[in-house]
């Protein structure tokens, strides 16, 4: 089941491609890293993953395995004698693990991605507020899942802290565009620790990418058309 | 874990209820089933799901679980020794049944709800194109996950059969109203057999709404303007 050549189609500036390499790190898993080309792509994405069109897929002996989340699960799943365990034991943590991941994506990550397209002080106001409720509804969280320990996870980094963790790269720079803090030390205690725990992480450090370089890459993909 | 009180806080109407619903029946569960009023939400419901504030809530032991798919995954590990497994055995599987649970909400789903909110002809022939799709897509992953069985999941249905299979009813509604038929012996042949035997199973039959009821609550709930 583990054997068989692996291969992942991304790109090194994609917080949900960063998630299965973040996975595949943590069970020492060695893969090929395909890197696509900003503005293309490539005949084996299409071929691969021809529903969505998107990275990252990983592919396990020729299998292609496709949307973020699933390729974590599916790691952990058949990588389950390496490493740590990437999804908690308990069915119920389990489950309060794959809600609070699928609350990033559908609503902190929307009210992120909206913050940079906001137009005027109102509009940006509004953006900054819904993001502040979100971030205090994942702070409690934290706390909930944590249960007084380092991570979502636990002792070590997990499912949930992947999922959330793969975004901080890109928080970095929307502070840095926009010149408001978005975790705070003060509003968010303990997801701010947590986001240099996870950050400072073996399995996270090598792939996250490089704020400076980001927020390059970010002002190319949402530049400005000139007036 | 698998001893406690199993409430559920649902709706005979609502596709993501029946979810919860077939996988508390496949595991031969006993369980009260609370029902919402339309056009109100219990106290019971927004203690439960503050986040969402939505159906269906799974309630375990006091412990509340949201989201459809998650909670039919939380039956099927917490009763994991009851009745037949509803997640694939295989990890390669169990991520193929993942991906297409998902594709099913976020692109089919959304494409069948456009038909009824639709203005006018054009824009409903657009959503109808839409829908015929995604369904051939679909028609092909039954072909794929089946490997010739009776369901998407082998002998029994299983995570993936729900997760289409809850739709049937509000299909059958949509294609009443748009005079068009989506499931087609020719089109569509395995998805259409499929769906007969999905309906009559005994765990499904005894929850599937009658499409009359149904069609008149979705009057209800997408009026129709009038002029």
């Amino acid at each position: 089941m583990t054997t068989g050549e692996v291969k992942l189609i991304g790109a090194w500036a994609s917080p949900f491609v960063m998630r299965p390499r973040i996975a595949l790190n943590l069970k020492s898993v060695p893969y090929e890293f395909l890197q696509e080309t900003f503005g293309s792509k490539s005949e084996l994405l299409l071929k691969s993953n021809p529903a969505h069109k998107k990275i990252p897929v990983l592919l396990h002996a020729d299998k292609p395995v496709c949307e973020s989340n699933i390729i974590v699960e599916y790691i952990d799943e058949t990588w389950s004698s390496s490493g740590p365990s990437v999804l908690p034991s308990h069915p119920y943590d389990r489950a309060m693990a794959r809600f609070w991941a699928a609350y990033i994506d559908e609503k902190w990550f929307v009210s992120l991605r909206s913050f940079p397209k906001a137009q005027g002080e109102e509009e940006t106001k509004a953006a900054l507020a819904q993001l502040e409720e979100a971030n205090a509804i994942l702070e409690k969280a934290f706390i909930d899942c944590s249960k007084g320990k380092p991570f979502f996870n636990g002792d070590n980094i997990g499912y949930l802290d992947i999922a959330l963790g793969c975004f901080l790269g890109w928080l970095r720079v929307t502070e840095l565009t926009g010149g408001h803090k978005l975790l705070d030390e003060a509003k968010t205690p303990s997801l701010s620790k947590w986001a240099e725990r996870f950050c400072n992480d073996p399995a996270v450090k090598p792939v996250m990418p490089e704020t400076a370089k980001l927020a390059e890459f970010a002002k190319k993909i949402f530049a400005k058309p000139h007036a | 874990m698998a001893s406690g009180e199993v409430k559920l806080i649902g709706s005979w109407a609502s596709v993501f209820v029946m979810r919860a619903r077939i996988a508390l029946h496949l595991k031969f569960i006993s369980y009260e089933f609370l029902q919402e009023t339309y056009g109100s939400k219990s106290e019971l419901l927004l203690k439960s799901n503050p986040v969402h504030k939505k159906m269906p809530v799974l309630i375990h032991s006091d412990k509340p679980v949201c989201e459809s798919n998650i909670i039919v995954q939380y039956i099927d590990d917490v009763w994991n020794s009851s009745g037949p497994s509803i997640l694939p055995s295989h990890p390669y599987d169990r991520a193929i049944a993942r991906f297409w649970a998902a594709y099913i909400d976020d692109k089919w789903f959304i494409s069948l709800r456009s038909i009824l909110t639709a203005q006018g002809e054009e824009e409903t022939k657009a959503f109808i194109a839409q829908v015929e799709e995604r369904t051939e897509l679909l028609e092909k992953a039954f072909i794929d996950c089946s490997k010739g069985k009776l369901f998407f999941n082998g002998d029994h249905i299983g995570y993936l059969d729900i997760a289409l299979g809850s739709f049937l009813g509000w299909l059958r509604v949509v294609e009443l109203d748009a005079n068009h038929k989506f499931l087609d012996e020719t089109k569509t042949p395995s998805l259409t057999k499929w769906a007969e035997r999905f309906c009559n199973d005994p765990a499904v039959k005894p929850i599937m709404p009658e499409i009359t009821k149904l069609a008149e609550f979705a009057r209800k709930l997408f009026p129709k303007p009038q002029g």
